[in-house]
């Protein structure tokens, strides 16, 4: 009767431990069949001409996105400038200054915003900057962007912060500097490579989006110069190239998503590297 | 004393290429030491919570005072307050009247006092720059146009740390040592030439023989600066102090000069805590 008890323990233990362990198989696998994937069919699509030519005509072969990269980074270039000074702003007002009432209206509503679908951001943007003027522009896909930019530079610019011992704030206090010149000689240059990386890593997630910028920045098949015309971004094209019916078309959609993806992962590695080379956030 | 000419001469001092200040202290006479400090009917409050209670007592100019007593008696919040430190503390306030020179603390421009009164800490706090940056950090902030370079190493100097790192002032104040870091500390608040430091427990976090340095160190300083220590040890205390003065629970028990109270104490509690018998 006890042993079988023991064995019936001993049995849920295994199957648990197979359970959970296959579980966390399962989440490393799907990463490495998605870049798998996006490698092997991207990787043979991608050629010189993918970064310097425009598309071509529809039903001819060939040609680049070159203009889609150069739209991607025009967008994440107003992204930054629209979201970030407002992120970083807000993150030193909640770690520095708040109150604990207003603190914890201004965290919430942050964690909210950041949880707004970003759809639903893109129609606030087309409602503020594409309405108005009754076109699509790469000013209205930068204000989407930058607003998708602000909930997450605003935690990681806070949580940073806080980590800054508060021994070098009464250092710095002691030595007759007052709040806003120890937050501005002390506090940031201290926290500011994770701020930084915070700050890139919100710009790398903002990258990859599609939705906000389908009826904002639309798509643009050529260069489109200044701010005021629709422009053509990396994921919409991948969108609009993937459910298209032409194979060259999907191949060129796969190369698009590697680009991306290697963007991306290229900036997370960067922030690492920084991180670990500064190593400055450390309890003094 | 009159506390405007002192002010002004303090100003120039600051002013002008820093050296050693020796003029600064009053005529002295052995029965009546200068004062510095003049605390009195000194009361602290957190929130609903009193933690000092009717404090008086006078802090000689060019000596060293130790503050000694059990955990939580209040020193710190005192020590804390000599340079309003402790205003950003949430729900702090005090009653009572702290001269510094016969001015009072709370008239004076916060930043002002924090010139006249450095402050170093328990645990070193380098800020994450180079020592250089660090040492000069008080100058910048000032707006100080002269020469920083000669007051760096003349504040590193005074904080017997030069030998050691003048090849690598431009190396992060962090990859020093814990004894170096705290004497870093040390040549930080130097550098805006203090008329007093303030040392809470600056050697709790340091070996012995480091603290022998910070000891040695306290010693010279007292010619140009007037120092007030918190500590837990009593025979740091005792060995670097000139005067002691011994809290209990929020209240002055006894201050008086450090030869004295450590071998004939007038109030038996201080008797029984500088013998260990609690606390």
């Amino acid at each position: 009767m006890k042993s079988l008890h023991l064995l019936w323990r001993k049995s849920v233990n295994v199957v648990m431990l197979t359970l959970t362990g296959v579980a966390a198989l399962a989440v490393v696998s799907i990463l490495f069949l998605i870049l798998g994937y996006l490698v092997y069919n991207g990787g043979r699509s991608l050629n010189w001409d993918f970064f310097t030519r425009l598309p071509k005509p529809v039903g001819e072969t060939g040609g680049g996105m070159a203009n889609a990269i150069v739209g991607s980074m025009k967008l994440l270039l107003l992204a930054a400038l629209m979201g970030l000074p407002v992120g970083l702003m807000a993150g030193v007002y909640l770690a520095e200054f708040g109150g604990k009432a207003f603190s914890f209206v201004i965290r919430y509503t942050t964690d909210l915003l950041n949880g707004v679908p970003s759809i639903v951001i893109g129609i606030f943007a087309y409602a503020l900057a594409v309405l108005p003027v009754k076109h699509f522009s790469t000013l209205a896909g930068g204000v989407a962007l930058g607003i998708m930019v602000i909930p997450i530079t605003v935690r990681s610019t806070e949580e940073f912060l806080r980590a800054v011992p508060g021994s070098l704030r009464e250092g710095a206090m002691a030595l007759g500097a007052n709040k806003w010149r120890t937050i501005a000689t002390v506090v940031l240059p201290a926290a500011s490579g994770g701020i930084i990386t915070g700050m890139l890593l919100s710009l790398a997630r903002v990258a990859g989006e599609t939705a906000p910028l389908l009826f904002t920045a639309f798509s643009n098949r050529f260069w489109s110069p200044g701010w005021h015309q629709p422009i053509a971004s990396l994921p919409v094209m991948i969108f609009t190239y993937a459910i298209a019916p032409y194979d060259d078309w999907h191949r060129q959609a796969w190369a698009a998503g590697l680009v991306l993806l290697t963007l991306v992962l290229v900036a997370n590695l960067g922030c690492r590297l920084v991180l670990s080379r500064r190593g400055d956030i450390r309890s003094v | 004393m009159a506390s405007a000419t002192r002010g002004e001469s303090a100003m120039a001092a600051k002013l002008a290429p820093q050296v050693p200040k020796m003029d600064s202290t009053p005529v002295r006479s052995p029965q009546d030491p200068p004062v510095r400090f003049q605390v009195s009917g000194f009361n602290f409050f957190y929130g609903p919570k009193q933690a000092v209670f009717g404090l008086s007592l006078k802090i000689p100019a060019n000596k060293i005072t130790a503050l000694i007593g059990p955990s939580g008696c209040g020193k710190s919040t005192f020590l804390r307050t000599l340079n309003r430190m402790n205003e950003t503390v949430r729900n702090a306030r005090f009653a009572g009247e702290i001269l510094l020179d016969g001015q009072d603390i709370l008239r004076m421009d916060v930043v002002g006092l924090r010139h006249r009164v450095g402050m170093v800490f328990q645990r070193p706090n380098p800020f994450p720059k180079s020592i250089y940056d660090n040492v000069a950090y008080g100058l910048r902030i000032n707006g100080y146009q002269g020469r920083l370079d000669d007051l760096v190493e003349h504040s590193l100097r005074r904080a017997a740390l030069w030998e050691e790192v003048k090849d690598q002032l431009r190396k992060s104040a962090l990859a020093l040592s814990g004894g170096q870091q705290q004497r870093l500390c040390i040549a930080r608040a130097l550098a805006v030439d203090p008329e007093v430091l303030l040392l809470d427990e600056p050697c709790s976090a340091l070996d012995p023989v480091t603290t022998a340095k910070i000891e040695e160190l306290a010693f010279h300083l007292k010619e140009s600066c007037t120092i007030v220590i918190v500590t837990h040890n009593m025979q740091q205390a005792a060995r670097v102090s000139d005067y002691t003065a011994f809290m209990l629970d929020g209240r002055l028990i006894e201050h008086a000069e450090t030869s004295k109270l450590f071998t004939t104490p007038s109030d038996p509690r201080t008797e029984a805590y500088i013998t260990g018998r609690f606390g």
